[in-house]
């Protein structure tokens, strides 16, 4: 019964009891991207976050879902042919991605950071003039992408990218369009 | 001193090369292969031979290989550095846009240790990354990190700039705090050159000096401005400058780039180039002034 109530409670976390959320670990970047767009499409409550510190490799992030909707995530990861590494519940803290945006005017252009991600539009003609910031490989070949289409008509960051620095990006650029949409 | 550049070209299909770079018809040249010059690790090897050249040094060497991102690339790369790290003879090494990856990393750096007489280490980007992560920046020379990387390496329990904590993030106005932090925690290498609208040129968290002036805004904004910052630096390192003086003559440098090119946000790192021995004669001055005031 107090199992069920920790499960339950809203304040379960507070209290130390059984977690209600669990995590998704992948193989790979990408694969948390299209997981992520999958599972929000399929209507449930996630988010991506740092995994913690003992399961970390390098440039990777997990899912964070509702564990009592674990076995829709696990179908409808299925469905679409996506493994997850394991399923398990949070028994620690996770990290939390960035969420505020550094938005600067430069005259004729808008730029929009991201965690360390830059993404500049020039404001009449609503183009991508440049791409800066980051460190991983999959930021050149995004910059390649991106640079020189208009913002509403490039692929969209997430869609291409595979690690941190490209999910970066990709906020980066949610948020241009956010506000370039008037 | 020999230098090799190592990092990765946004290509899959692009092999393994190791060879000096030279820069023909505005592209970086290694082995027969051609590469554009856009941003990452052909914007940094680019400029690292331009520089070079204007200093009278020889060519750097560049160990590169294709990856986008899916990280096979350069975990080839890592192999193959480990597997003839003996062949690697140089005295100094920049590295740069790599799949971070902590086994990796440190099968690189101990390999390092074990087989080279202790060359000059430099991290950027996703090896900067990486190198913090694997509790081993210490063991680094030098890092150049933007404001919002130095916030990253501020922080103990990121793993990345994506994760850095909220009340860490960017604030030009913290950065001599989060310099401190870094090194409190052993996240810093021993030298950092921090970029952001002031630079600082940092040892064992002693500022030694700034830089500030000139200043062109649209450089913010345009990618691989960071990577010619790092590649003019590499190649004051190769031609046997001290690491704080390589450190501030490349930060002035840099931005004499950017106010020769008078830029708008839309120009292209190559685009800026052609600039680069103007701009090292005037960094040159400024510094010789500044050292020398009438």
């Amino acid at each position: 019964m107090r199992f069920l109530k920790n499960i339950f409670s809203k304040d379960s976390k507070d209290a130390g009891g059984v977690s209600e959320r669990g995590i998704i670990v992948f193989h790979h970047t990408s694969e948390v991207i299209k997981a992520e767009s999958l599972l929000r499409e399929a209507g449930l409550d996630v988010k991506v976050k740092g995994p913690p510190p003992e399961i970390q490799t390098g440039c990777d992030m997990v899912i964070e879902f509702p564990i009592l909707y674990q076995l829709q995530v696990t179908e409808t990861l299925k469905k679409n042919r996506i493994e997850p590494i394991q399923v398990v519940a949070v028994q620690d803290h996770l990290l939390e991605p960035v969420s505020l945006y550094n938005v600067k005017e430069l005259g004729d252009y808008l730029m929009v950071r991201a965690a360390n991600m830059k993404i500049t539009v020039e404001k009449s003609s609503l183009v991508i003039v440049n791409v800066s910031g980051g460190g991983c490989p999959d930021v050149p070949f995004l910059a390649e992408e991106l640079v020189g289409r208009k913002l509403f008509e490039a692929p969209e960051p997430a869609s291409q990218g595979q690690t941190l620095c490209g999910f970066s990006l990709h906020l980066a650029y949610e948020e241009m369009k956010r506000r370039c949409r008037g | 001193m020999s230098w090799l550049i190592v990092g990765t070209v946004p290509d899959d299909g692009f092999p393994l090369v190791h060879g000096p770079v030279s820069v023909e018809n505005g592209h970086l040249s290694i082995g027969k292969r051609q590469v554009k010059i856009a941003r990452g690790t052909p914007a940094l090897a680019a400029t690292a031979c331009l520089a070079a050249s204007e200093l009278n040094s020889g060519a750097p060497y560049a160990l590169l290989v294709g990856d986008t991102g899916k990280g096979q690339g350069s975990r080839k790369l890592y192999a193959h550095f480990v597997e003839d790290v003996a062949e690697l003879q140089y005295g100094g090494f920049t590295f740069h846009y790599l799949q971070p990856d902590v086994y990796w990393h440190n099968q690189v750096l101990w390999a390092i240790q074990e087989k080279l007489d202790r060359p000059c280490l430099v991290a950027d980007a996703g090896f900067m990354y990486v190198a913090k992560m694997s509790g081993f920046a210490a063991d680094y020379d030098l890092f150049t990190p933007d404001v919002g990387e130095m916030s990253f390496l501020a922080d103990e329990v990121a793993p990345h700039p994506f994760y850095t904590r909220g009340f860490l993030l960017e604030d030009e106005s913290r950065v001599e705090e989060y310099i401190s932090r870094a090194y409190s925690e052993k996240n810093a290498a021993r030298h950092l050159m921090v970029k952001g609208a002031k630079d600082y040129i940092v040892r064992d968290d002693q500022v030694l000096s700034t830089v500030s002036s000139p200043r062109v805004e649209a450089m913010e904004a345009i990618g691989g401005t960071g990577d010619s910052l790092t590649g003019i630096i590499s190649a004051y390192l190769m031609s046997g400058k001290e690491i704080p003086l390589a450190c501030h003559l490349g930060a002035l440098a840099n931005r004499y780039l950017g106010l020769l090119a008078n830029p708008t946000p839309a120009y292209s790192v190559a685009d800026l180039l052609p600039y680069l021995g103007q701009a090292m004669k005037e960094a040159q001055q400024k510094f010789t002034a500044h050292q020398n005031p009438e």
